[in-house]
Parts: structure tokens; sequence; C-alpha cells
């Protein structure tokens, strides 16, 4: 079996955001970038349905990023367990368009002839949870999100999908597929030491953005990037901590009235 | 056409988000001054179409196939994308369910047109209307703009719209057909069931203690139980903590898990993503403690502490003990 993963690089939770004199970005400098979440979900998935089926098989890390950011992630994935890597390199700035974003990946990957393509359900930074639905109808293949669950069967595959409020719903799909994660589904497992000697012989072809072909021009764009406004106006407590406990039990007491 | 929604029927009704998405055409059709259609389609759609019919809409298109009796991705993909050609919708709204988001982006593919998503709101100005969307783990906003002629699809975010504004009236139902191919449907779904919940209900509690990623780690926990005693109050989650395994998935708030509305909300280093806050944005007093100021659980909180949970809770609850 043979397996991409798109894994995509993102600003982690906790990083500071500026927006930038363009108004439509953030400046990069101040972010620390990290794994999308739900997309190192999916490389776990991908290395352990190998494992599953014998070992038998390759697990390619794929990646859209600028060249100087995202070996990092790479490495990491490699390091996890993926055989060999496509980098496909952007310039700034970068793109936000999910039919673009995904007509790249279609025509950058389209001679690997994957089996399957994993990839995170959405991204953290941009969220528009396309690419990977996307992708696989540009490469004919058949498609499921939101997977908590992979059953491999005979020449097909059976994946449990998330609906709302508890709910699941059990799809079947004939292979080629390309299916997006859900977090949760595993427990994505830590790179090894030899894993990380390892990777440092690995393969990564770089690919530049703009050689690849079909790529066209945005259908949709950030006009302005902003702040949005409090839904409320939020009394903030401040002071010493036993300075914030008081006035929490008096909040609780005299205002909501539940002690 | 000016704008079509796509409805989604669940349990014999048409789903909740989908109304909320009607509610937003229907603002959005007087901004424009575009008259609304809406779309039902399955098999024995009888009860979905009077119910469709019953809103405030110029016409409910009504599509009966074989091929639509169960979910297929491929099928209600080519339904949606086979009436958008023939009809030649402005717009092509949507309430963005987990179902809708396993097909929408499909019709996007094959008509090779824009899809915005998550979307909040709308903005109208001059010839353009832009759509919002948050991003960035909900930290900040962006207005979108298209670049295309013809239909834009959008699926609107749970609860950006409330089912208060939907209009009442009566529509005509117009029959439609679209040709599907059964050797082109690659999926098979098999019926929807809900998992065992483990039995922890949260939408009757009065208080909730819920805890998110700032906890730190699994060992942090027992001192959440204290203080969840101590205030005689339920325990929730985000799904970072549910993901880790260090709760089940029955304590999970949010588009997940369950919707709640207690009278006190205290949230405990949850930074307020837009798949939590939906689900607990309607409590009726939320307290919220975390160590970034620009958590996005401040813009919905009434009280707000920035601060480390683990120094602030075991004090709250010796108080609390003491009261």
């Amino acid at each position: 079996m043979k397996i991409g993963v798109l894994v995509k690089q993102v600003a982690s939770g906790e990083s500071p955001l500026r927006i930038d004199t363009s108004g439509k970005w953030v400046v990069e400098e101040s972010i620390d970038f990290t794994t999308n979440e739900s997309d190192s979900y999916a490389l776990e998935e991908a290395l352990q349905i190998i494992e599953r089926s014998g070992g038998a098989g390759e697990v390619v890390v794929i990646s859209m990023c600028p060249a100087e950011r995202t070996p990092k992630i790479i490495r990491e994935a490699l390091a996890k367990g993926g055989h060999r890597a496509i980098h496909i390199q952007e310039e700034a700035p970068y793109e936000t368009d999910p039919f673009m974003v995904a007509s790249i990946f279609a025509e950058a990957l389209k001679d690997e002839s994957f089996d399957l393509i994993l990839s995170g359900l959405q991204s953290d930074d941009l969220g528009s949870g396309q690419t990977g639905v996307i992708l696989g109808e540009l490469l004919g293949m058949s498609t499921a999100t939101l997977v908590m669950g992979v059953e491999l069967q005979k020449g097909k595959l059976r994946v449990k999908r998330e609906l709302e409020s508890g709910w699941f719903q059990w799809v079947t799909l004939p292979f080629p597929a390309c299916i997006t994660i859900q977090s949760g589904l595993n427990q994505p497992r830590y790179p090894s030491l030899k894993g990380i000697m390892g990777a440092k012989k690995k393969e990564i072809k770089s690919i530049a953005k703009s050689d690849v072909k079909g790529s066209g021009t945005p259908m949709q764009e950030f006009s302005r990037m902003y702040t949005h406004k409090a839904e409320k106006r939020t009394e903030m407590i401040e002071g010493s901590t036993d300075q914030i406990v008081d006035r929490m039990i008096d909040i609780f007491k005299k205002n909501i009235k539940v002690i | 056409m000016d704008i079509l929604v796509i409805l989604e029927g669940a349990n014999g009704a048409i789903h909740r988000i989908s109304k909320e998405a009607v509610a937003a055409a229907q603002a959005l059709g007087k901004d424009l001054n575009q008259k609304v259609s809406v779309l039902v389609f399955g098999k024995n759609s009888d009860n979905l179409s009077k119910e469709a019919a019953s809103f405030k809409v110029d016409e409910v298109l009504l599509v009966e196939d074989d091929n639509l009796k169960s979910y297929s991705a491929d099928a209600y993909a080519e339904t949606v994308k086979q009436i958008v050609e023939k009809e030649s919708p402005k717009f092509v709204l949507t309430g963005y369910s987990y179902l809708v988001r396993d097909f929408f982006p499909k019709v996007s593919a094959r008509l090779q047109k824009p899809l915005i998503t998550d979307v909040t709101g709308y903005k109208v100005e001059g010839s353009k209307t832009l759509f919002t969307k948050q991003v960035l783990h909900g930290k900040l906003t962006v207005d979108i703009e298209t670049k295309v002629d013809g239909p834009v699809l959008v699926g609107f975010q749970s609860a950006a719209y409330s089912l208060d504004n939907l209009e009442k009236g009566s529509a005509k139902i117009r029959t439609a057909e679209v040709t599907l191919d059964s050797a082109q449907l690659k999926t098979t779904s098999e019926e929807p069931f809900q998992e065992e919940s483990g039995g922890v209900d949260l939408t009757s509690a009065d208080k909730i203690v819920s805890i998110g990623r700032g906890i730190g780690k699994e060992e942090n926990i027992p001192m959440i139980n204290d203080l969840a005693a101590a205030l005689k109050a339920e325990i929730g989650a985000s799904r970072p903590i549910v993901d880790s395994g260090w709760l089940p998935n029955s304590h999970q708030v949010g588009s997940s898990g369950q919707s709640v509305t207690p009278n006190l909300y205290l949230a405990l280093g949850i930074s307020g993503a837009i798949q939590h806050v939906v689900g607990m944005k309607g409590s009726k007093n939320i307290v919220a403690i975390n160590r970034d100021p620009d958590a996005p659980i401040f813009e919905v909180a009434d009280y707000g502490v920035v601060g480390d949970i683990l120094e602030i809770v075991p004090k709250l609850t010796e108080a609390l003990k003491n009261q």
C-alpha cells in the first residue's frame, strides 16, 4: 500500500499574532510554527495502516510551505516513520484559496498513483477543511471526511465518520481513496532517537510551486484581516491570587448566585 | 435564480443548522434585493419539502431519486452540482454540518467555483459581497472576497444565525430532476448511530467546571475534581482533553459533544476555539481563566481572569469549602 500524508506547518495556538502591513496576514517572525494537530493524527494512522498490513508499503510525507520553515515538520514526520517526503516550496504571499492549493497538490502528486491519501480534517490556521476532499476529486479518488476509525477490507476501506453530538456513521469506499482524519482517533507517537538519526538520510524531493503547472488564479482571497469585537462586555478580574479568589467568590455569591 | 439554500434532513425534519442558513439567506436576500429558493433532496421527502414550504422563500425545489435514499457523498454532490448548473444561482448557501462538510467541497471541485466555509456573517460593500470567518485558532477574523462570475458556495458556521430570525411564509414546491449514474457513486453508508455516552448529561447541569489544554497534564485532573466537588458542579472538557484520553467522550462540550446552557460555566484553560464556543455560549454566566490574554474565550466571557489555573484553582477550592 502506498500512502501519501499531507502535513501542514501552522502557527501554534499560543503564538502571539500581529497583523502585518498588508492587513491580510500576520507577522511571521513572532510565530512559533508546529505541525497542524489533525495532520499528526493522519500521519499516525498512515503508519499504523502500514504496520497492520505487515509493514509492506510506503508512507510519503507531503507538505506545501516556504522553503525556510517547513523542513522541521517534514524531518519530524520522517523521524516518526515516514519513508520519504515531497516538499512543494511556496513563496509569499501564501496561497489561501483551498481549490488552488488542492489543484497544486493534484498536479504535483498525480504521477505518484497513491492508493490512499490522508490529511487532517482542516488546518488550524485557515480552517477551510476542503483541501483533502477537492484533491481526492481532482485525482478521481473516493473521499470521506472526519474519520475516527479505519478498517481495511479487501480492495476497499470502511471508515467511521464523526457526525455532531456523539453520532457516527460507517462509510465504505473503494481504493484509491482520499480521507481526512479527525483528531483523537489514535495516539500519535513520538520520534525515537533512532528515527531521528535515520530521518537525516531519507529523501526529501523539493518542487518549486511556480514549476507546478495548472495552478491558475485564485477564486477567493482575503480582503482584510482584523481582531473581532467581543460579543460581551467582560469584567476582567485582576490582582494577587488571593484578591482574584475573593472577587470570584463574591461574584459566585452575589452576581451569579450559585453558592 | 438568485440565492439557493441546500437543506439537510435529520431524523425526518430539516436540520437546525440548515434552518439557520435559511435565516442567513433571508437576511442576505433583503440586503441584495434577491429572491431565496431552497433545495430539498432525498427519497420520500414529503415531510421535509412541506416543512421547507413553511419558510418565507420564493420556492422549494424538490429532487427525489432512489440513489438518494441513504447518504452518499457522490450522489449528494452530483445532485447539488446538476441543480446549480440548471438553475444558475448567484449564491449557494448551506449550514456547514458534519455531513455537509463531507460532500460540499466536492461540489466546489466539480463546478470549479469557490467555497467559503465556517462563515459567521457577510458584508455588502458596493457591488461586492464579502464573507467573514475566523482564522488562526479563532483569534483573528478575515473578510473573504471572491473573484469569479457565477455561483459562490458558502457554508455557515453552526449558530452564526439565530433561528429566532427565520421568517415563516408559504412557498410553492417545484419538482426538479437530476440524472445519477449509480456506477459513479463510489461510497456507500450505513445508518448513523450514537455511541454510549457513559451517562454524563451536561445539558441539564446548573454548574459546569470545564477544562482545556491549559491544565497541562493528566495529573492535574484531581485538582479539578476537588473544585467541582466544592462547587457541586459537573465536569466538562474541550476536545483536546478527550482526544488525550484524560476524560471520557461524554464530558466533551462543543460541536462534536454536548451543547450546554448552565447558570455557571467556569472555563479553565480553554482557549475558546469556535467548535467549543458554539456548545457553551448559551450559558447564562461564563467565567474564564486563561493565561493567554488574547484567548478568544474572553470574547464570550462575562468575567475573565488572565492567570495560572494551577495557582488559582486550589485556593478557589479552599475558599469554596469555607463558605
